[in-house]
Protein backbone atom coordinates (compact mmCIF):
# COMPACT_ATOMS: atom_id res chain seq x y z
CA UNK A 1 0.00 0.00 0.00
CA UNK A 2 2.96 2.19 0.12
CA UNK A 3 2.51 3.44 -3.63
CA UNK A 4 -0.91 4.59 -2.17
CA UNK A 5 0.13 6.73 0.43
CA UNK A 6 3.62 8.27 -1.32
CA UNK A 7 2.89 11.88 -1.20
CA UNK A 8 4.07 12.37 -4.99
CA UNK A 9 1.57 10.51 -6.40
CA UNK A 10 -1.18 13.14 -4.89
CA UNK A 11 -0.05 15.82 -6.81
CA UNK A 12 0.42 16.67 -10.54
CA UNK A 13 -1.87 16.61 -13.92
CA UNK A 14 -1.75 12.47 -13.33
CA UNK A 15 -2.14 12.60 -9.57
CA UNK A 16 -4.47 10.54 -7.85
CA UNK A 17 -7.08 13.84 -7.28
CA UNK A 18 -6.80 14.48 -10.75
CA UNK A 19 -7.65 10.73 -12.06
CA UNK A 20 -10.22 10.76 -9.18
CA UNK A 21 -11.97 13.76 -10.46
CA UNK A 22 -11.97 12.40 -13.96
CA UNK A 23 -13.31 8.93 -13.01
CA UNK A 24 -16.08 10.53 -11.02
CA UNK A 25 -16.49 12.97 -13.82
CA UNK A 26 -17.47 10.08 -16.87
CA UNK A 27 -19.48 8.18 -14.05
CA UNK A 28 -21.09 11.19 -13.16
CA UNK A 29 -22.06 12.99 -16.82
CA UNK A 30 -22.51 8.80 -17.95
CA UNK A 31 -25.41 8.34 -15.12
CA UNK A 32 -26.90 12.28 -16.88
CA UNK A 33 -27.25 11.03 -20.24
CA UNK A 34 -28.55 7.43 -18.88
CA UNK A 35 -31.05 9.02 -16.77
CA UNK A 36 -32.02 11.24 -20.03
CA UNK A 37 -32.40 8.54 -22.04
CA UNK A 38 -33.74 5.53 -19.66
CA UNK A 39 -36.05 7.34 -17.05
CA UNK A 40 -38.70 8.50 -20.05
CA UNK A 41 -38.46 5.49 -21.74
CA UNK A 42 -39.35 3.01 -18.98
CA UNK A 43 -41.79 5.90 -17.05
CA UNK A 44 -43.81 5.94 -20.56
CA UNK A 45 -43.70 2.30 -21.16
CA UNK A 46 -44.59 1.71 -17.62
CA UNK A 47 -47.50 4.66 -17.56
CA UNK A 48 -48.94 2.77 -20.43
CA UNK A 49 -48.55 -1.03 -19.60
CA UNK A 50 -47.75 -1.35 -23.57
CA UNK A 51 -44.34 -2.50 -24.57
CA UNK A 52 -43.38 -4.24 -21.82
CA UNK A 53 -41.54 -7.19 -23.47
CA UNK A 54 -39.23 -4.95 -25.25
CA UNK A 55 -37.95 -3.13 -22.44
CA UNK A 56 -37.24 -6.63 -20.84
CA UNK A 57 -35.64 -7.88 -23.70
CA UNK A 58 -33.74 -4.90 -24.44
CA UNK A 59 -32.34 -4.76 -21.11
CA UNK A 60 -31.13 -8.11 -21.42
CA UNK A 61 -29.57 -7.80 -25.00
CA UNK A 62 -28.25 -5.01 -23.36
CA UNK A 63 -26.54 -6.37 -20.38
CA UNK A 64 -25.15 -9.34 -22.34
CA UNK A 65 -22.84 -6.80 -24.64
CA UNK A 66 -19.60 -6.55 -23.52
CA UNK A 67 -18.25 -3.24 -22.50
CA UNK A 68 -14.77 -4.02 -23.89
CA UNK A 69 -15.65 -4.51 -27.33
CA UNK A 70 -18.23 -1.69 -27.48
CA UNK A 71 -15.58 0.74 -26.16
CA UNK A 72 -12.56 -0.70 -28.95
CA UNK A 73 -15.47 -0.44 -31.41
CA UNK A 74 -16.18 2.80 -31.26
CA UNK A 75 -12.14 3.88 -31.16
CA UNK A 76 -12.08 2.21 -34.17
CA UNK A 77 -14.94 4.07 -35.75
CA UNK A 78 -15.02 7.55 -34.65
CA UNK A 79 -11.29 7.74 -32.85
CA UNK A 80 -9.81 8.00 -29.34
CA UNK A 81 -11.44 10.38 -27.05
CA UNK A 82 -13.58 10.84 -24.35
CA UNK A 83 -16.31 9.92 -26.54
CA UNK A 84 -16.03 6.14 -27.30
CA UNK A 85 -15.96 5.98 -22.98
CA UNK A 86 -19.38 7.37 -23.07
CA UNK A 87 -20.99 5.46 -25.62
CA UNK A 88 -19.83 2.29 -24.00
CA UNK A 89 -20.92 2.82 -20.45
CA UNK A 90 -23.87 4.48 -21.18
CA UNK A 91 -25.22 1.17 -22.94
CA UNK A 92 -24.32 -0.10 -19.59
CA UNK A 93 -26.33 2.08 -17.39
CA UNK A 94 -29.12 1.74 -19.68
CA UNK A 95 -30.29 -1.39 -18.64
CA UNK A 96 -30.70 -0.87 -14.58
CA UNK A 97 -31.87 2.20 -14.84
CA UNK A 98 -34.41 1.79 -17.72
CA UNK A 99 -35.61 -1.68 -15.49
CA UNK A 100 -35.67 -0.05 -12.54
CA UNK A 101 -37.97 2.76 -13.67
CA UNK A 102 -40.33 0.60 -15.07
CA UNK A 103 -40.66 -1.97 -12.96
CA UNK A 104 -41.04 1.30 -10.83
CA UNK A 105 -43.69 2.53 -12.17
CA UNK A 106 -45.35 -0.42 -12.62
CA UNK A 107 -45.71 -1.70 -8.84
CA UNK A 108 -47.36 1.90 -7.76
CA UNK A 109 -50.97 0.42 -6.41
CA UNK A 110 -53.11 0.86 -8.99
CA UNK A 111 -56.04 2.33 -6.53
CA UNK A 112 -53.78 5.29 -5.87
CA UNK A 113 -53.39 6.08 -9.57
CA UNK A 114 -57.09 5.87 -10.09
CA UNK A 115 -57.70 8.27 -7.24
CA UNK A 116 -55.17 10.09 -8.68
CA UNK A 117 -57.40 10.26 -11.89
CA UNK A 118 -60.62 10.59 -9.92
CA UNK A 119 -59.40 13.96 -8.31
CA UNK A 120 -58.75 15.24 -12.21
CA UNK A 121 -55.39 15.11 -12.85
CA UNK A 122 -54.31 14.41 -16.07
CA UNK A 123 -51.99 11.70 -16.99
CA UNK A 124 -48.78 13.65 -17.23
CA UNK A 125 -50.05 14.63 -13.47
CA UNK A 126 -50.64 11.35 -12.43
CA UNK A 127 -47.19 10.26 -14.12
CA UNK A 128 -44.91 13.20 -12.90
CA UNK A 129 -46.90 13.90 -9.08
CA UNK A 130 -47.81 10.19 -8.39
CA UNK A 131 -46.41 7.45 -10.11
CA UNK A 132 -42.96 8.60 -10.02
CA UNK A 133 -42.56 10.00 -6.42
CA UNK A 134 -44.02 6.62 -5.58
CA UNK A 135 -42.01 4.61 -7.71
CA UNK A 136 -38.32 6.88 -5.99
CA UNK A 137 -37.37 4.05 -4.15
CA UNK A 138 -37.00 1.36 -7.18
CA UNK A 139 -35.99 3.93 -9.58
CA UNK A 140 -33.18 4.99 -7.21
CA UNK A 141 -32.49 1.12 -6.91
CA UNK A 142 -31.66 0.94 -10.92
CA UNK A 143 -29.70 3.98 -10.48
CA UNK A 144 -27.18 2.79 -8.04
CA UNK A 145 -26.68 -0.52 -9.37
CA UNK A 146 -26.09 1.44 -12.70
CA UNK A 147 -23.33 3.52 -10.70
CA UNK A 148 -21.70 0.70 -9.26
CA UNK A 149 -21.31 -0.89 -12.64
CA UNK A 150 -20.27 2.65 -13.93
CA UNK A 151 -17.73 3.11 -11.37
CA UNK A 152 -16.19 -0.48 -11.72
CA UNK A 153 -16.24 -0.39 -15.64
CA UNK A 154 -14.68 3.37 -16.43
CA UNK A 155 -11.66 1.71 -15.31
CA UNK A 156 -11.58 0.02 -19.09
CA UNK A 157 -11.46 3.22 -20.35
CA UNK A 158 -7.48 3.67 -19.29
CA UNK A 159 -7.08 0.94 -21.82
CA UNK A 160 -7.75 3.12 -24.60
CA UNK A 161 -5.76 5.94 -23.25
CA UNK A 162 -8.51 7.53 -21.88
CA UNK A 163 -8.22 8.51 -18.19
CA UNK A 164 -9.99 8.17 -14.80
CA UNK A 165 -8.36 5.61 -12.23
CA UNK A 166 -7.88 2.96 -14.44
CA UNK A 167 -4.44 4.90 -15.93
CA UNK A 168 -3.27 3.52 -12.75
CA UNK A 169 -4.13 -0.29 -13.72
CA UNK A 170 -3.11 0.04 -17.00
CA UNK A 171 0.04 1.76 -16.45
CA UNK A 172 0.82 -0.62 -13.27
CA UNK A 173 -0.02 -3.72 -15.72
CA UNK A 174 2.33 -2.23 -18.15
CA UNK A 175 5.70 -1.21 -15.73
CA UNK A 176 4.70 -4.60 -13.68
CA UNK A 177 4.01 -1.95 -10.39
CA UNK A 178 1.77 -3.67 -8.23
CA UNK A 179 1.72 -1.22 -6.14
CA UNK A 180 0.04 0.76 -8.37
CA UNK A 181 -2.20 -1.52 -9.93
CA UNK A 182 -3.35 -2.22 -6.05
CA UNK A 183 -3.66 1.48 -5.67
CA UNK A 184 -5.95 2.39 -8.26
CA UNK A 185 -8.11 -1.32 -7.76
CA UNK A 186 -8.70 -0.05 -4.04
CA UNK A 187 -9.52 3.70 -5.10
CA UNK A 188 -12.04 2.21 -7.45
CA UNK A 189 -13.34 0.19 -4.93
CA UNK A 190 -13.59 3.40 -2.51
CA UNK A 191 -15.55 5.50 -5.01
CA UNK A 192 -17.95 2.47 -5.43
CA UNK A 193 -18.87 3.05 -2.14
CA UNK A 194 -18.49 7.10 -1.93
CA UNK A 195 -20.85 7.06 -5.33
CA UNK A 196 -23.61 4.41 -3.10
CA UNK A 197 -23.79 6.32 -0.18
CA UNK A 198 -24.35 9.40 -1.97
CA UNK A 199 -27.02 7.78 -3.76
CA UNK A 200 -28.37 6.63 -0.26
CA UNK A 201 -28.04 10.12 1.34
CA UNK A 202 -30.12 11.55 -2.00
CA UNK A 203 -32.82 8.75 -1.49
CA UNK A 204 -33.46 9.94 1.95
CA UNK A 205 -33.66 13.52 0.98
CA UNK A 206 -36.19 12.82 -1.99
CA UNK A 207 -38.13 9.96 -1.18
CA UNK A 208 -41.16 10.17 0.66
CA UNK A 209 -41.59 9.74 4.19
CA UNK A 210 -44.48 7.64 3.90
CA UNK A 211 -42.95 5.35 1.36
CA UNK A 212 -40.46 4.25 4.27
CA UNK A 213 -40.22 0.81 5.19
CA UNK A 214 -42.02 0.72 8.78
CA UNK A 215 -40.51 -1.27 11.28
CA UNK A 216 -38.32 -4.39 10.71
CA UNK A 217 -41.27 -5.76 8.68
CA UNK A 218 -40.91 -4.00 5.91
CA UNK A 219 -44.14 -1.80 4.04
CA UNK A 220 -47.01 -3.60 4.07
CA UNK B 1 -18.89 -10.87 -40.62
CA UNK B 2 -17.06 -12.81 -43.08
CA UNK B 3 -14.37 -13.21 -40.17
CA UNK B 4 -15.92 -15.48 -38.45
CA UNK B 5 -16.02 -17.76 -41.10
CA UNK B 6 -12.58 -17.02 -42.55
CA UNK B 7 -10.90 -17.91 -39.60
CA UNK B 8 -13.69 -20.39 -38.00
CA UNK B 9 -10.96 -22.68 -36.43
CA UNK B 10 -9.78 -20.07 -33.94
CA UNK B 11 -13.20 -18.75 -33.63
CA UNK B 12 -13.90 -21.74 -32.39
CA UNK B 13 -11.00 -21.98 -30.32
CA UNK B 14 -11.38 -19.22 -28.16
CA UNK B 15 -15.29 -20.04 -27.98
CA UNK B 16 -13.93 -23.22 -26.17
CA UNK B 17 -11.52 -21.09 -23.87
CA UNK B 18 -14.44 -18.32 -23.22
CA UNK B 19 -16.99 -21.19 -22.24
CA UNK B 20 -14.84 -22.83 -19.97
CA UNK B 21 -13.62 -19.42 -18.34
CA UNK B 22 -17.36 -18.48 -17.51
CA UNK B 23 -19.07 -21.93 -17.00
CA UNK B 24 -16.06 -23.41 -14.33
CA UNK B 25 -16.72 -20.31 -11.82
CA UNK B 26 -20.53 -20.21 -12.01
CA UNK B 27 -20.53 -24.09 -10.91
CA UNK B 28 -17.61 -23.51 -8.68
CA UNK B 29 -19.56 -20.50 -7.41
CA UNK B 30 -23.23 -21.87 -7.35
CA UNK B 31 -22.07 -25.33 -5.43
CA UNK B 32 -20.05 -22.69 -2.47
CA UNK B 33 -23.21 -20.59 -2.04
CA UNK B 34 -25.80 -23.33 -1.47
CA UNK B 35 -24.11 -23.41 2.27
CA UNK B 36 -23.50 -20.57 2.35
CA UNK B 37 -26.90 -18.97 1.09
CA UNK B 38 -29.00 -21.73 3.51
CA UNK B 39 -27.11 -20.54 6.51
CA UNK B 40 -28.09 -16.96 5.73
CA UNK B 41 -31.21 -18.17 5.34
CA UNK B 42 -31.44 -19.23 9.07
CA UNK B 43 -29.31 -16.86 10.60
CA UNK B 44 -29.92 -13.26 11.47
CA UNK B 45 -25.80 -13.28 12.48
CA UNK B 46 -24.92 -15.00 9.23
CA UNK B 47 -27.32 -12.63 7.20
CA UNK B 48 -25.65 -9.53 8.72
CA UNK B 49 -22.05 -10.47 7.78
CA UNK B 50 -22.18 -12.13 4.53
CA UNK B 51 -24.99 -9.33 2.94
CA UNK B 52 -22.60 -6.30 3.47
CA UNK B 53 -19.46 -8.34 2.41
CA UNK B 54 -20.96 -9.50 -0.45
CA UNK B 55 -21.91 -5.73 -2.13
CA UNK B 56 -18.33 -5.00 -1.03
CA UNK B 57 -17.07 -7.93 -3.21
CA UNK B 58 -19.28 -6.58 -5.87
CA UNK B 59 -17.78 -3.06 -5.96
CA UNK B 60 -14.55 -4.30 -6.56
CA UNK B 61 -14.07 -3.72 -10.43
CA UNK B 62 -12.82 -7.21 -12.15
CA UNK B 63 -10.18 -5.90 -13.97
CA UNK B 64 -8.60 -5.22 -10.62
CA UNK B 65 -9.36 -8.29 -9.19
CA UNK B 66 -8.17 -9.83 -11.91
CA UNK B 67 -4.79 -8.38 -11.59
CA UNK B 68 -4.59 -8.68 -7.75
CA UNK B 69 -5.74 -12.24 -7.84
CA UNK B 70 -2.32 -13.43 -8.66
CA UNK B 71 -0.10 -11.78 -6.31
CA UNK B 72 -2.38 -13.07 -3.47
CA UNK B 73 -2.54 -16.78 -4.43
CA UNK B 74 0.80 -16.56 -6.21
CA UNK B 75 0.65 -17.83 -9.74
CA UNK B 76 1.13 -16.44 -12.83
CA UNK B 77 -0.43 -13.55 -14.50
CA UNK B 78 -1.23 -15.48 -17.56
CA UNK B 79 -2.64 -18.57 -15.57
CA UNK B 80 -6.39 -19.10 -16.23
CA UNK B 81 -7.19 -19.51 -12.35
CA UNK B 82 -6.69 -15.72 -12.38
CA UNK B 83 -10.23 -15.00 -14.26
CA UNK B 84 -11.75 -17.90 -13.00
CA UNK B 85 -10.99 -17.09 -9.11
CA UNK B 86 -12.59 -13.68 -9.47
CA UNK B 87 -16.16 -14.95 -11.08
CA UNK B 88 -16.00 -17.12 -8.46
CA UNK B 89 -16.07 -14.25 -5.61
CA UNK B 90 -18.90 -12.76 -8.20
CA UNK B 91 -20.72 -15.42 -8.62
CA UNK B 92 -20.88 -16.41 -4.77
CA UNK B 93 -21.07 -12.35 -4.08
CA UNK B 94 -24.99 -12.64 -6.55
CA UNK B 95 -25.64 -16.47 -5.28
CA UNK B 96 -25.82 -16.12 -1.65
CA UNK B 97 -28.48 -13.73 -1.40
CA UNK B 98 -30.37 -15.51 -4.53
CA UNK B 99 -29.74 -19.18 -2.38
CA UNK B 100 -30.79 -16.90 0.70
CA UNK B 101 -34.08 -15.68 -0.45
CA UNK B 102 -35.03 -18.36 -1.91
CA UNK B 103 -34.86 -20.97 0.58
CA UNK B 104 -36.40 -18.18 2.97
CA UNK B 105 -39.26 -18.24 0.58
CA UNK B 106 -40.41 -21.94 0.98
CA UNK B 107 -43.55 -21.70 2.61
CA UNK B 108 -43.32 -23.01 6.40
CA UNK B 109 -46.54 -25.59 6.37
CA UNK B 110 -44.50 -27.41 3.62
CA UNK B 111 -41.42 -27.37 5.71
CA UNK B 112 -43.90 -28.11 8.65
CA UNK B 113 -45.31 -30.87 7.35
CA UNK B 114 -42.48 -32.06 5.80
CA UNK B 115 -41.06 -32.47 9.36
CA UNK B 116 -43.72 -34.24 10.49
CA UNK B 117 -43.58 -37.10 7.94
CA UNK B 118 -40.14 -37.47 9.34
CA UNK B 119 -38.29 -36.62 7.08
CA UNK B 120 -34.05 -35.48 8.70
CA UNK B 121 -32.82 -32.07 8.01
CA UNK B 122 -30.39 -33.08 5.25
CA UNK B 123 -32.84 -35.03 3.21
CA UNK B 124 -35.01 -32.37 3.78
CA UNK B 125 -33.14 -29.79 2.44
CA UNK B 126 -32.16 -31.71 -1.17
CA UNK B 127 -36.01 -33.51 -1.60
CA UNK B 128 -38.21 -30.49 0.10
CA UNK B 129 -36.83 -27.03 0.46
CA UNK B 130 -34.13 -26.75 -2.42
CA UNK B 131 -36.66 -28.07 -5.46
CA UNK B 132 -39.03 -25.55 -4.13
CA UNK B 133 -36.67 -22.76 -3.73
CA UNK B 134 -35.15 -23.71 -7.71
CA UNK B 135 -37.18 -20.74 -9.65
CA UNK B 136 -35.44 -18.03 -7.61
CA UNK B 137 -32.21 -19.68 -7.53
CA UNK B 138 -32.34 -20.25 -11.43
CA UNK B 139 -33.21 -16.54 -12.19
CA UNK B 140 -30.42 -15.69 -9.93
CA UNK B 141 -28.09 -18.36 -12.06
CA UNK B 142 -29.06 -16.72 -15.05
CA UNK B 143 -28.03 -13.42 -14.02
CA UNK B 144 -24.46 -14.77 -12.83
CA UNK B 145 -24.25 -16.56 -16.25
CA UNK B 146 -24.66 -13.77 -18.57
CA UNK B 147 -22.64 -11.27 -16.16
CA UNK B 148 -19.55 -13.69 -16.13
CA UNK B 149 -19.57 -14.86 -19.79
CA UNK B 150 -19.60 -10.53 -20.53
CA UNK B 151 -16.73 -10.15 -17.78
CA UNK B 152 -14.81 -13.29 -19.33
CA UNK B 153 -13.45 -11.17 -22.00
CA UNK B 154 -11.79 -8.21 -19.69
CA UNK B 155 -9.35 -10.94 -18.64
CA UNK B 156 -7.95 -10.44 -22.44
CA UNK B 157 -6.79 -6.80 -21.27
CA UNK B 158 -3.90 -8.76 -19.57
CA UNK B 159 -3.54 -11.23 -21.97
CA UNK B 160 -5.69 -14.21 -20.98
CA UNK B 161 -7.90 -15.91 -23.56
CA UNK B 162 -11.74 -16.21 -24.76
CA UNK B 163 -13.43 -13.82 -27.17
CA UNK B 164 -12.03 -10.75 -25.75
CA UNK B 165 -8.58 -11.57 -27.18
CA UNK B 166 -10.31 -10.82 -30.81
CA UNK B 167 -11.53 -7.60 -28.85
CA UNK B 168 -7.86 -6.61 -28.03
CA UNK B 169 -5.93 -8.22 -31.35
CA UNK B 170 -8.74 -6.50 -32.92
CA UNK B 171 -8.04 -3.29 -31.86
CA UNK B 172 -3.80 -3.33 -32.47
CA UNK B 173 -4.49 -4.35 -36.00
CA UNK B 174 -7.45 -1.87 -36.76
CA UNK B 175 -9.72 -4.81 -37.77
CA UNK B 176 -13.14 -3.92 -36.70
CA UNK B 177 -14.18 -7.06 -37.92
CA UNK B 178 -12.52 -8.93 -35.78
CA UNK B 179 -13.91 -7.09 -32.94
CA UNK B 180 -17.32 -8.05 -34.03
CA UNK B 181 -16.90 -11.23 -34.62
CA UNK B 182 -16.09 -11.71 -30.68
CA UNK B 183 -19.12 -9.04 -29.42
CA UNK B 184 -21.43 -11.26 -31.33
CA UNK B 185 -19.62 -14.36 -30.39
CA UNK B 186 -20.14 -13.48 -26.52
CA UNK B 187 -23.86 -12.25 -26.92
CA UNK B 188 -24.47 -15.36 -28.82
CA UNK B 189 -23.26 -17.67 -25.66
CA UNK B 190 -24.96 -15.74 -23.03
CA UNK B 191 -28.27 -15.91 -25.05
CA UNK B 192 -27.68 -19.86 -25.26
CA UNK B 193 -26.37 -20.15 -22.07
CA UNK B 194 -29.70 -17.98 -20.41
CA UNK B 195 -32.12 -19.82 -22.51
CA UNK B 196 -30.49 -23.32 -21.75
CA UNK B 197 -30.74 -22.59 -17.70
CA UNK B 198 -34.72 -21.43 -18.21
CA UNK B 199 -35.39 -24.16 -20.23
CA UNK B 200 -33.75 -26.40 -17.33
CA UNK B 201 -35.49 -24.32 -14.83
CA UNK B 202 -38.73 -25.18 -16.55
CA UNK B 203 -37.61 -29.15 -16.39
CA UNK B 204 -37.09 -29.60 -13.56
CA UNK B 205 -40.35 -27.32 -11.59
CA UNK B 206 -43.09 -29.31 -13.47
CA UNK B 207 -45.48 -27.91 -10.69
CA UNK B 208 -44.84 -24.40 -11.27
CA UNK B 209 -46.54 -24.40 -14.22
CA UNK B 210 -49.65 -26.19 -13.62
CA UNK B 211 -52.39 -24.47 -11.34
CA UNK B 212 -52.01 -20.80 -12.51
Amino acid sequence: MGWLFDPAHWSGSTGIPVRLVEHFGYTLLTLVIGALIAVPLGAFVGHTGKGGFVIVGLSNALRALPTTAVLILVVLWAGLGDFPVYVALVLLAIPPIMAGTYAGVRAVDPVTVDAARGVGMRESGVLLQVEIPNALPLIFGGFRGAALQVVATATIAAYTGAGGLGRFVFDGLALQDFGQMLAGAVLVALLAVLVDLGFAGLQRLTVSPGLRPVGTGGKR
Amino acid sequence: MTWIFENWERFWEVTEVHLRLSVVPVVIGFVLSIPLGWWASRSQTARAILFPFANILFTIPSIALIVITPVLIGVKILDEINVIVPLVVYTVALMVRAVADALAAVPGNVVAAANAMGFRPLRRFLTVDFPLALPVTIAGLRVATVSNISMVSVGALVGLGGYGQLFTEGYQTDNTDKVLAGLIGTVVLAVLADGLLLLIGRLLTPWARVGR
